[in-house]
């Protein structure tokens, strides 16, 4: 005797299985497109898998914190990864510190501009208050700016996707970007990917050499502690 | 694999309990980066272990970022109603870090401070 199809789904809806095993699948099927896109930065996976999850989560009626309670699994490594990122900043420090007063300046330039401009473009075009102040922190790795959105008043759970959102935006325009400006070393690219584009920026760097991603994993850190400590302060002034 | 994965998880532990018993401003991970980076100034390098363990997490570091991607599911009406803003917010704040960060950081190369006389 077989059972229903719909009491299995009762089973599985309902186990962490089947979100992190869904996470698993999309994310290798965007990886596989991405492979034979020739690695082309618009079919990048993290939107291609986000795409097909959506998707799938609206066509079976799937609340998403059904479906995190297994994706929470992946999405805990991000913790471990970031630590990780400690191993290519290592190899590559002598090139760091040769660079100090330059990642000094664009750390605050970039900073900056990262912030203000994401809140007045979207005050300008009619973004709502809470809006602005989600939109505030979302060139910050995931973690660091959903804290700091609960702490100037924004919404954690919006910013997460803008941050998202941000890195991919960054991980697709940057090569071109970097190309029509003409920076070609490898330690501004990455630096520079990595402050407007936080971990998906540095995920894209390393893809293309390890110097890139370790710049990238730098620029990720201090942007998020420079953020932390900046936004506080000036949130109030910038939104309206 | 095991080795790798101890010692990253024992840095992200000490950086979350330290970040919360300080009352820091970043999150434990990147606290935890930090010590594994100073750790390994002191030793002199990672030892095979952890080069290779550390890369192969870092080689899907985007897949990670996935389940919270997937939480644009809980704001649709949200980015329905403010889809123009958002899309410009984002789009234009990007293009403009990148190209100001590394401009600002060319010119700093360029341009190195004058040397003391």
């Amino acid at each position: 005797m077989t059972e229903p199809i719909a009491q299995i789904w009762v089973y599985l809806a309902a186990s962490p299985l089947l979100g992190l095993t869904l996470t698993l699948l999309a994310y290798q099927t965007a990886f596989a497109l991405f492979q034979r896109s020739g690695q082309h930065p618009l079919a990048n996976p993290v939107m291609i898998a986000v795409a097909i999850l959506a998707i799938f989560l609206w066509l079976t009626g799937t609340a998403y914190e059904t479906y995190f309670a297994g994706a929470q699994f992946v999405h805990f490594m991000l913790g471990p990864a970031t630590v990780a990122l400690a191993v290519p900043l290592y190899t590559q420090f002598r090139r760091v510190r040769s660079l100090l007063t330059p990642i000094l300046a664009g750390l605050l330039a970039g900073s900056l501009t990262a912030i203000v401009s994401a809140v007045l473009v979207g005050r300008l075009f009619g973004a709502s208050a809470s809006t602005q102040l989600s939109l505030a922190p979302k060139s910050v790795t995931t973690p660091i700016a959903m804290g700091i959105a609960e702490r100037i008043g924004g919404l954690p759970s919006l910013t997460a996707v803008l941050v998202i959102f941000t890195g991919v935006l960054g991980a697709i325009s940057a090569r071109h970007i970097f190309d029509a400006i003409k920076v070609h070393d490898p330690a501004i690219r990455g630096f520079a990917l990595g402050v407007a584009s936080h971990g998906i920026g540095t995920a894209r760097a390393l893809q293309v050499n390890e110097q890139s991603g370790a710049f990238a994993a730098l620029a990720m850190g201090l942007n998020g502690l420079l953020t932390a400590l900046l936004l506080p302060l000036i949130s109030q002034w910038l939104v309206r | 694999m095991i080795t790798a994965l101890s010692t990253l998880l024992l840095c992200q532990l000490i950086g979350e309990t330290l970040t919360r018993w300080l009352m820091l401003p970043l999150p434990g991970p990147v606290l935890g980066m930090l010590l594994l980076f100073l750790w390994l100034s002191l030793r002199g390098g990672p030892g095979d272990a952890l080069r290779q363990g550390s890369q192969h997490v870092l080689q899907h570091l985007s897949l990670l970022f996935v389940p919270a991607g997937t939480g644009i599911v809980l704001h649709l009406h949200r980015v329905g109603d403010e889809w123009l803003p958002l899309l410009l917010s984002l789009l234009v704040s990007t293009v403009l870090t990148l190209v100001v960060t590394a401009t600002v950081m060319r010119l700093c190369q360029r341009h190195p401070a004058e040397p003391q006389a």
